[in-house]
Formats: C-alpha cells, sequence, structure tokens
C-alpha cells in the first residue's frame, strides 16, 4: 500500500510530544502526564465542540426558520455561545427544599460524566485516539447508556410532577431506541469482523460499510440515524423535554451551571452520534480513496483526516437538525410503537440478512474486489 | 313572506308550549319572543323548550346574571342548532338578594355549567343542581359579588397579596332530593389517590393563563377541572361606567386575535339600538378587514396548534404570513394587533391609496402559502398520527357546549353566524361554508385552513368594488341607545361572538355581556380529552383555539 | 463611568431617549458600592450576561402575542441572542411580564420571579403590567407589577409594538452592562409594595420575602 505524504496531519506532532515526554521522564510518569494532557485536551475539546454547535444550531434553525439568528456579537454572531457560557457559569444554582439532595445534585454529573466518557473514546482522525480498544463499539454502547441514569435521577429527584413525567418518558425511550442503535451497530460489527474503530476504518478504505453491505447497511445506518436521534431527546423524539407539554422535562428544577451539564450534554450527545455513525457507516476519518487513482487519493490525503472527520459528522449533524425542525413531535405510543413493531424486528431481520451476506461472501469488497478489495 | 309566515307559526306554538306550562309567563314578541318567567317554572319552560318537538331550542346562545338593582335574575337566549335565526329569550328574576336560588339547566346545556359558575361568583346567585358550584372566575376567599349595583370596591376587602393560596378542590352544590328537599353538600374534586398535574396558569402551552388541574393515570388523562379567572379584569363591569364610544377599546382586549371583528360585534349593536346607518364605503371597508382579520388569527391558530404539537418552524411560518397582513393594518390605522378601526357609525380611517393593491398583492401570496403549509404539515405523518381520531367532538356535544366556529364546523354543526344571521355584507357575497364531520383535530385543522381560502375568496369579491363616499354617518359624541336590551352576533375566528346591551336610555349601558366562543371552547376540553394522553391533551386545546382574555373577560 | 460609555452594537447611546435615567442608576450604584465596573473581569462578565439575556415570556394577553411576533421572522428576537425562551423560569434570566396582572394571577407572578435564578431582571412590557392600562379602574387588576416585584424597564404601549420591545430590552442591556459583578447586591428599583397583605390573615406582608425559599 502507498503511504502518501499528509502535510497537515498531527501524526507527527503527537510524536514530538510523546518522544520529548519519554526522553525526559520515567515511564510512569510519562504516561501520567500523557494521561493529564489528554484528558485536559478531550474536556476542552468538548466545550469547544459543544458551544460551536450550540451556535451552529441556532444559526441552521434560524436558517430553516426565515430568521437571521444570533449575529451582534462578532461577525454572523459567532461569538454568542461564549456569551452564554459566561452568564451560565455565574448564575446562580438553585438550591431547592424538598428535593433529594444527593440525587439531584449527582444527576447532571452522571449525564455529562457519560457522554464525556463516550465522547473520549472516538477516534477523531488518523492517531488522534486516546485508547483504541479492541471492543470500542462496545465500550461506547455502554457508556453512552449510563446518561439515562442521570435524567431519571434528575426527573426523580427534583420534586416536581413535570420532572418526573419527562424522567419517565425519557427512561421508557432510551432504552427502547437503544437496543435499535445496539443491533444496527452490531450490524456492521458482522460485516466489518471487528469492534475495534480502528479497524473498522481502516477496513473502509476503498469502499464505506455503507456500501459495502449494500442494502442491510443501509437499512442500519437510517435504523441508527432514527434510533440515535431518539437517544438524544431531540425532535421529533424530544418528548422528555418536551417544552409545549412539560415546560422543560427532566431539567425544569435545575438552573445555572447545572442545567448548563444537562444543556451541553444535549448537544455533545447529538455530535456522538454523529460521530459514531460516520465512523462506522461512512468511513470515520479516511479521506475518500479510490483503488487505483492515485493523483486523487495523494489529493484526497492533503485534506488532513481530522477535517474529513468533522466534516462527515457535520453533514450528519445538518441533516439531524434539519428533521429536528421542520416535524412535529412524536407521542409516546406513537414512538414506542415505532421502535417495538417496526424498527426492533426489521433490526433483527436485518442483522441475519447481513450474516447471510457475510458468510455467502455477497458484499461489494467481495463481489468487486478489484475495484473495492483492500 | 314564507319566511315570515313559517316563523310565526312556529313562534304562534313555542308560545301554546310556554303557556301551558306557565300559564302567567309574560311573552312579548317585539324583536326576539321574549318571556319572562317566574323563578320556580324556569326549568320547566327551558326544558320545554328543549325538547320540544317541531323546533328543538338545543343551543344555549349565552346565560347572562342580571342585577336590575331590586332584583337578581338570568337571561337565557336559546337558539336551535338547525336554524340559528330562531331564537327565544327567558328572563327569570327574584327579590332575595341574600341567598338567591334557581334551577341550574346543565342537564339540558353543557354550557351552562361554567356560566352557572361564573354568574354564582360575579352576582351570587347559586344553582340548584349544578354539580360543582365553585366560583369560576374569582377565587373562593373574594368577599361580596362584583358584578352586583350595590357593590363598592375595597381594597382592604380583596386586596393584593403575593401569597398564593391553596386550591382546595372540594365543590360545594346544592343538590334536590326527590322528595323537593334541597341539600347543602360538598363533593370532592378528585379522589385521594389521584395524582393531579398543574398545567398552567403559565404554562407556555395553554395559550394564555388557562389553569387545567388533571389528574394522570401514567399518561393518561383522567380527569380535568377548569381554573380560569387567571386574566379576569371585570371589562363588562367597566363597561357600565362608560359610554358607548368609549367602550369600543375594550372589546378589541376580549379576543385580540379577531379584536376588529368584537368591535364591529358593539358597533353594529349600539348602530341598531340607536337606528345610525352606516355608508356603504364603511360597510365594504368593515367587511374587509374582518375578513383580513380572520385570516390572521387562523393563521395564529395553525401556527400555535402546530407549535403545541412540536413543530416549531410551522409556528414561525404562520407568524411570518400573519405579518402581511398586519402591515396592512398597521399602513390602514397605524394598528397592529389592536386594530382601532370601527366606530360607532363607521370606520375611524378611510383605506389608503394602495390598500387595494397591497390586499390584492397579499390574496395569492396567501394561496401560493396555504399550498406551502399543506406539502410540509398537513400529510405529515406524525401530525397525521398526533390529529386523526384525536379529541373527538360529536355534534350533540358541539350544540349542547355551544361550541361553534371552526371547531364547531368541524363536528358537523353548520353554525356560521355570516350565514344564518348576515350583517355588514355577507349576505351579498357568495361563500363556502365548511363544515366537516369528523369531530377530530385534524377535520379542525383543515377547517381553518379551509376557511382562510374562503375569507379570500371573499375578498376577491369586495376589493374591486368598493364604492365611494363617506366612511362615517355623523353621530354626536355621546350617544344614547333607547331603553331595552339588545344583542348581536357576529362570527369571529373563533366562532359565534356576542354582544349583549341593556341600556335604561341613558349614556351608559346598565349590563354588558359578551358572548365569548373561547369559553364554550374550553368548556369541552375535558369531556373531549378524557382518556387521552397528557401530549393529546396539549393538541387538542390547541386544535380547539381559544383565548384567555376571551374567556375571564 | 458615564452613560456613553456604555456600548451597544450598531446602537450609539446618544440615539437612547432616557440616558439620564441611566446615569442616575449609575450614580446610585457608585453611592452604593465605589465604582461601577472594576475591572476587565467584570467587564467580561457584564458583557457576558447583557448578550445572553433569556427569556420566560410571562404572557397574559395581547402583549404575549406581540411578545410572540418580535420572536418571529419579521422581527427576530434571536439576532441579540434571546431567543432561547425558556419555559422553566429556573433557567431564565428575564422577565417579560405581558398583559394584565389581576388579583388572582399576582402570587403566581410573584411566585415565578422567586423561582428565577439570580440575576434576574424584570421588563414590564405594556401599559397594563406598568398601571393596570386600559383596566386601571377594574376591582380585580394589579395597577402595575412593580407593586409585587421589582421592575428594570418598562415598556409602554397597548400593545407595544416589536420595535418597542427591542427598544427596551436593549435598554435593558445597558442597564445590566453598568453593574458590578463583584460587591454588592443590586440595587432593585422601582418596587413600590405599599398594600402588600395577606388576604387570610389580614397581615402586612414583609416585600422582601423570598415565598419560593423561605
Amino acid at each position: 500500500m502507498l503511504i502518501y505524504s499528509q502535510p497537515l496531519e498531527l501524526t507527527k506532532l503527537l510524536a514530538a510530544i510523546n518522544n520529548f515526554l519519554q526522553g525526559n521522564l520515567s515511564p510512569g510518569w510519562a504516561n501520567l502526564v500523557k494521561g493529564i494532557l489528554v484528558g485536559i485536551l478531550i474536556l476542552a475539546a468538548y466545550a469547544l465542540i459543544a458551544l460551536a454547535l450550540i451556535y451552529i444550531e441556532r444559526k441552521v434553525a434560524a436558517f430553516f426558520q426565515a430568521r437571521l439568528g444570533p449575529n451582534r456579537l462578532g461577525k454572523y454572531g459567532v461569538i454568542q455561545s461564549l456569551a452564554d457560557m459566561i452568564k451560565i457559569l455565574i448564575k446562580e444554582v438553585i438550591h431547592i427544599n424538598k428535593a433529594d439532595k444527593l440525587l439531584f445534585y449527582a444527576a447532571p454529573f452522571f449525564v455529562i460524566v457519560a457522554s464525556v466518557l463516550a465522547f473520549g473514546a472516538l477516534p477523531f482522525g488518523m492517531n488522534l485516539h486516546a485508547l483504541d480498544f479492541n471492543i470500542g463499539v462496545f465500550y461506547l454502547l455502554a457508556v453512552s447508556s449510563l446518561g439515562i441514569i442521570g435524567i431519571l435521577l434528575a426527573g426523580w429527584s427534583s420534586n416536581n410532577k413535570y420532572s418526573m413525567i419527562g424522567a419517565m418518558r425519557s427512561g421508557a425511550q432510551f432504552i427502547s431506541y437503544e437496543l435499535s442503535a445496539g443491533f444496527s451497530l452490531m450490524t456492521i460489527v458482522v460485516l466489518s469482523g471487528s469492534m475495534q474503530f480502528s479497524e473498522i476504518i481502516e477496513g473502509q478504505r476503498y469502499c464505506w460499510n455503507l456500501f459495502n453491505g449494500h442494502l442491510p447497511a443501509m437499512i442500519a445506518f437510517v435504523i441508527y440515524l432514527i434510533s440515535g436521534h431518539a437517544e438524544t431527546n431531540r425532535g421529533p423524539f424530544d418528548l422528555p423535554e418536551a417544552e409545549s407539554e412539560l415546560t422543560a422535562g427532566y431539567h425544569t428544577e435545575y438552573s445555572g451551571l447545572q442545567f448548563g451539564f444537562f444543556y451541553l450534554s444535549e448537544y455533545l450527545n447529538m455530535f456522538i452520534v454523529a460521530a459514531v455513525a460516520t465512523t462506522v457507516f461512512l468511513g470515520g476519518w479516511m479521506p475518500i480513496q479510490i483503488k487505483g487513482w492515485e493523483t486523487f487519493n495523494q489529493a484526497m490525503w492533503y485534506i488532513p483526516s481530522w477535517a474529513w472527520f468533522f466534516g462527515k459528522a457535520g453533514l450528519l449533524m445538518f441533516f439531524s437538525l434539519w428533521v429536528r425542525w421542520s416535524f412535529p413531535r412524536l407521542r409516546i405510543d406513537l414512538l414506542l410503537n415505532l421502535e417495538w413493531k417496526y424498527l426492533l424486528p426489521i433490526n433483527l431481520v436485518n442483522l441475519l440478512v447481513m450474516v447471510v451476506i457475510v458468510l455467502s461472501e455477497f458484499t461489494l469488497t467481495d463481489l468487486f474486489p478489484a475495484l473495492f478489495g483492500k | 313572506m314564507n319566511n315570515r309566515d313559517a316563523y310565526d307559526t312556529a313562534m304562534n306554538e313555542i308560545t301554546q308550549v310556554i303557556q301551558q306550562i306557565a300559564p302567567d309567563a309574560q311573552i312579548e314578541t317585539k324583536q326576539r319572543l321574549t318571556v319572562t318567567v317566574r323563578p320556580d317554572q324556569l326549568h320547566p319552560v327551558i326544558e320545554a323548550l328543549y325538547r320540544n318537538e317541531t323546533l328543538r331550542f338545543d343551543y344555549l346562545i349565552s346565560l347572562t346574571g342580571m342585577d336590575w338593582g331590586d332584583r337578581l335574575g338570568a337571561i337565557y337566549q336559546l337558539s336551535s342548532s338547525v336554524d340559528l335565526t330562531q331564537e327565544v329569550i327567558v328572563i327569570t328574576a327574584m327579590a332575595d338578594r341574600d341567598n338567591p336560588l334557581l334551577y341550574s339547566v346543565t342537564d339540558l346545556y353543557g354550557t351552562a355549567h361554567l356560566n352557572e359558575r361564573e354568574i354564582y361568583a360575579l352576582f351570587g346567585i347559586r344553582f340548584i343542581n349544578n354539580p360543582d358550584m365553585r366560583r369560576f372566575l374569582l377565587n373562593d376567599h373574594w368577599r361580596g359579588f362584583p358584578f352586583r349595583k350595590d357593590y363598592i370596591h375595597d381594597p382592604k376587602l380583596n386586596p393584593e397579596t403575593v401569597v398564593s393560596s391553596e386550591i382546595i378542590d372540594m365543590a360545594p352544590r346544592i343538590m334536590e332530593r326527590e322528595d323537593g328537599a334541597l341539600v347543602e353538600e360538598t363533593v370532592a374534586v378528585f379522589g385521594e389517590e389521584d395524582y393531579i398535574v398543574n398545567i398552567g396558569p403559565q404554562h407556555p402551552s395553554t395559550h394564555g393563563v388557562m389553569h387545567f388541574r388533571t389528574s394522570l393515570d401514567g399518561e393518561i388523562v383522567k380527569k380535568i377541572d377548569v381554573h380560569s379567572g387567571y386574566i379576569h379584569r371585570g371589562i363588562e363591569k367597566l363597561c357600565e361606567s362608560m359610554t358607548y364610544p368609549q367602550m369600543l377599546h375594550l372589546t378589541d382586549r376580549l379576543d385580540y386575535l379577531s379584536a376588529n371583528i368584537n368591535r364591529h360585534a358593539l358597533c353594529m349593536c349600539i348602530e341598531k339600538a340607536a337606528e345610525i346607518e352606516v355608508p356603504e364605503r364603511a360597510q365594504y371597508i368593515r367587511t374587509i378587514m374582518d375578513e383580513l382579520q380572520r385570516i390572521s388569527s387562523h393563521l395564529l391558530a395553525w401556527a400555535t396548534h402546530c407549535n403545541d404539537l412540536g413543530a416549531t418552524t410551522a409556528f414561525i411560518y404562520g407568524m411570518r404570513e400573519r405579518e402581511h397582513i398586519l402591515d396592512i393594518f398597521d399602513k390602514t390605522c397605524g394598528g397592529r394587533l389592536i386594530v382601532n378601526q370601527n366606530v360607532v357609525g363607521g370606520v375611524m380611517f378611510d383605506i389608503y391609496p394602495d390598500f387595494q393593491k397591497d390586499v390584492k398583492a397579499f390574496i395569492p401570496y396567501m394561496r401560493g402559502r396555504l399550498k406551502e403549509y399543506d406539502d410540509f404539515f398537513s400529510h405529515n405523518a406524525i401530525a397525521l398520527g398526533r390529529m386523526v381520531h384525536i379529541g373527538l367532538l360529536s355534534r350533540e356535544d358541539a350544540i349542547s357546549y355551544g361550541v361553534t366556529g371552526p371547531a364547531g364546523r368541524a363536528s358537523g354543526w353548520s353554525c356560521d353566524v355570516r350565514r344564518y344571521k348576515p350583517y355588514a355584507l355577507y349576505d351579498r357575497v357568495e361563500f363556502k361554508e365548511i363544515v366537516r364531520t369528523e369531530g377530530d383535530s385534524y377535520a379542525r385543522y383543515l377547517n381553518r385552513l379551509d376557511e382562510i381560502e374562503e375569507s379570500l375568496h371573499i375578498i376577491e369579491q369586495l376589493i374591486d368594488n368598493i364604492p365611494s363616499g363617506e366612511v362615517c354617518a355623523k353621530v354626536k359624541p355621546i350617544i344614547r341607545i333607547p331603553a331595552g336590551q339588545f344583542f348581536q352576533s357576529v362570527e369571529t375566528g373563533k366562532g359565534e361572538f356576542g354582544v349583549f346591551i341593556e341600556s335604561s336610555g341613558d349614556k351608559n349601558p346598565t349590563r354588558v355581556k359578551f358572548r365569548s366562543p373561547s369559553l364554550s371552547a374550553v368548556s369541552v376540553i375535558p369531556l373531549i380529552s378524557k382518556g387521552a394522553f397528557l401530549s393529546d391533551l396539549i393538541g387538542i386545546t390547541g386544535s380547539m383555539d381559544f383565548v384567555i382574555p376571551d374567556i375571564d373577560r | 463611568m458615564e452613560v456613553n460609555d456604555v456600548k451597544i452594537k450598531a446602537f450609539p447611546a446618544e440615539e437612547f431617549k432616557d440616558n439620564d435615567t441611566l446615569q442616575l442608576y449609575i450614580d446610585e450604584l457608585k453611592k452604593a458600592g465605589g465604582s461601577v465596573i472594576v475591572g476587565k473581569l467584570d467587564q467580561l462578565i457584564d458583557w457576558g450576561r447583557a448578550n445572553s439575556l433569556w427569556p420566560i415570556a410571562f404572557a397574559t394577553s395581547c402583549c404575549g402575542i406581540e411578545f410572540m411576533a418580535a420572536a418571529s421572522a419579521h422581527y427576530d428576537l434571536s439576532r441579540f441572542g434571546m431567543e432561547v425562551t425558556r419555559n422553566s423560569p429556573r433557567q431564565a434570566d428575564v422577565m417579560v411580564v405581558a398583559g394584565t396582572i389581576v388579583n388572582k394571577m399576582a402570587p403566581l407572578l410573584r411566585r415565578v420571579y422567586d423561582q428565577m435564578a439570580e440575576p434576574k431582571y424584570v421588563v414590564a412590557m405594556g401599559a397594563c403590567s406598568i398601571s393596570g392600562g386600559p383596566f386601571l379602574n377594574s376591582y380585580n387588576v394589579v395597577q402595575g407589577v412593580d407593586r409585587i416585584l421589582p421592575v428594570d424597564v418598562y415598556i409602554p404601549g397597548c400593545p407595544p409594538r416589536p420595535e418597542s420591545l427591542f427598544y427596551g430590552l436593549l435598554q435593558l442591556q445597558r442597564k445590566v452592562k453598568v453593574e458590578r459583578f463583584f460587591g454588592n447586591k443590586r440595587i432593585k428599583r422601582n418596587y413600590r409594595p405599599e398594600t402588600l397583605t395577606n388576604p387570610e390573615t389580614g397581615e402586612t406582608i414583609d416585600p422582601q420575602i423570598d415565598f419560593d425559599n423561605e
């Protein structure tokens, strides 16, 4: 395989830092410093991405609604979220009488920790990956389902009926759609034969899983987008918050920074869903490569891998916003019908079809190895 | 004159029916058939009218509490659902001011329930056999009855406060036992175990300050208790101390989405009473402005309904189109929401030179937008799931609760005032009354969109033919209308809006009552959303389209 | 710190009408606790606060519709970063009291105000919430919401046009920008709770009491 020149990749920089630390510190200290650095970077990226997403959502919503959107702070209002962040940081955190204090304070942390854990395991680019598990997909599914505990705690401990109804809705919704999301990811695990993100991405060099597994992969993709959208509690699946019904749902009683945590994690979860879909279905950070077109492939590598990652994820997020700002909200029974009566059975059959296709070598890479083969 | 004959025969028959039951009732047939009966004959007379074979008077237009100084009483305005032109007024009065009692007609008319509770709060008349006799618009601890003539407001007795009082879910009532004895009792509104959620008064989708105490079983609505009065401003009482032209601006603030149409009703009522001829040009302007106002009202109803269902973008779209109408209003008279155009005798301002051009430009634009709404929302699978077969309102219930307007017509009840009791130019234009029979949220939703199209059609017929001439008749600054009772109803965006004025010939009215279409719409909510999901309750309230200041007045 | 130092983008200080009132407020703040704005950090915080005023619309009548119109496409409140209308008072910064407040509603208005987290601001939108408006003589209307809670900005009109609402909100931004974060609490002006009594006991109520957190 050819190695292309990759001028904007961060690989060399990371290697230099690594060498510097290894050279000057004992291995244990070096790892500790690396761990701390990675942690800080992840937290910073988390906050930055969330702020950017909040701004983007407001602008995109404005675009769909024939409005202008924030445009007073900075050019086109780009630092609007910064003002919001400053305000939220110093806003009073209200102590509520008759609330279950411990659970009430713990709830936002559950939510934010779960989404940071999931965020940390994402492969952002070539070698831009905090930890490359061999069970990456499994880990991601596991930690992202922690967040629901926070939401349930928030609803339960707030001593507010709206919060309670919102949390219960959220519980039912999350557990249902977690099944679909898991199964549709499993479909791709069957296809690529690995749970490790780096291997899944490497396997999509010349053919994205979305096309490689053709019909079942596309079905899995659609189902993953729907259920991922539902897991993040965003419209048309925003029943737990349901502004027009439950005022603010499970986080009705939260103010200041605690509310900020919910707010950030909502946007970050949207990003995580898009990022996982990108990695698993759309080749992740891998640039578009066509077998045999060496000049083209070289040109594609000039665009750094992290830009590919964010570009693809951004496209999916735009799609998600489009849906969010177009559709009315589902009702809880319609929502559960959709999952249990349609998505789940389709998913199970789909998984079976994928197994058959993989075993009978009907994937695109098997059918046309000259075009798509590894 | 066949109509007239048929009318007379019908009225003769009704007169006979009444005289059979209450021989000493005073019957007048001046404008409308007016019957004055003793309090104890009230229920039998109304029941006879209700069950009258040839023409059932099954629609209670309005129930007005009265205080004539020496006597307390009530005025029942009845009509028939098949022929809205037929009206009978039943009046009753009693001298007892300490413990006035009347028999309730809740068993016949669903809409009477809230109206009787309102009369109790404002006049202190209690109704026997009304299952729930709490005060409606005022707090339980309010002292005095503000609409009585001898009431003097004392801020010490009823102070403004910031301490909220607990809501007590115990309803007092007076029931008549089989042996005729009256029993005073209290009943619990909710069961001990009920999980009660307060939807409102400050809630994003109660369209204002409605308060539904809702008991839930999981997500299912078990029972709704309607609380209102969070914006009860006493407009009717205020009107009693105002001259007629001064009253006009208060009507705008009832149902502010149909401000111009409300005002039109009051103007017509005064003009009818004072026998003022409105110039032709003013009639044209009034009709066109009314229809524009109706479109803007329906647009807002559409927008908020979509918003209640969770489609924020649709909300913004509805508001966007509405601004075009508001711009026309703005250019005509400087008002956006509150138009301030109608005055007694005509309109305050003539139309501006480009009015016709702007309106004609708006018509095709709006048609295009209606198509966009259709593509964008009306056939959306989720939207259909949230509206079709939700909030079913049968024709009988619609009539019993007096639900008029697009909501009533969605239940198959043809009740357009513009058709039955044409006013302004509605007898000269051609339009279709939109009636659907499904009775669900979706029918109400579609009715509004179709009515926008019909309104455009009406405007099209009028806009090129506006005659030249005066826009306002010569009217004295202080108008006195002859003694008597006057009623005028119009079709607003929400349904039949009526103005009742009782005058003693002075420059102030002695009693003013507004028939609120929104009150009927709200009174039927507990019925049609029972057993629905909590989300659907919000959707249903959106589809009924009510405005709270119109209910509370 | 003078009025002219308070900058609002695309709206010069000279074009605002009542600069005197703001100057008065600045002087009052100065008297209460040294200089108005002490440092860059204060400035940054004020910048953040002023530009991120999330409203809760306490809409009771006509003015509420104009508030909705202001948030919609034609006028677009979001330009100022204010379109994030929070339905939960806990998360809102400014309460826009849009419409008549009657006696039955007054305790609830106060409760929603108490539920808001500091720093909180109140805008009285429309004649009714300023003074009772056309219903001044009614037996049931509160004659101005400043009788039950402190008001920061009054926006006259019946109902005020969306442009007036924007002007009022910009004035509020200016007001926010002169306050200091570190040091003394905000001065609550425009609060005239003269006749607050408990209807059940007849006792006078301490107007400063915070009912939600007592």
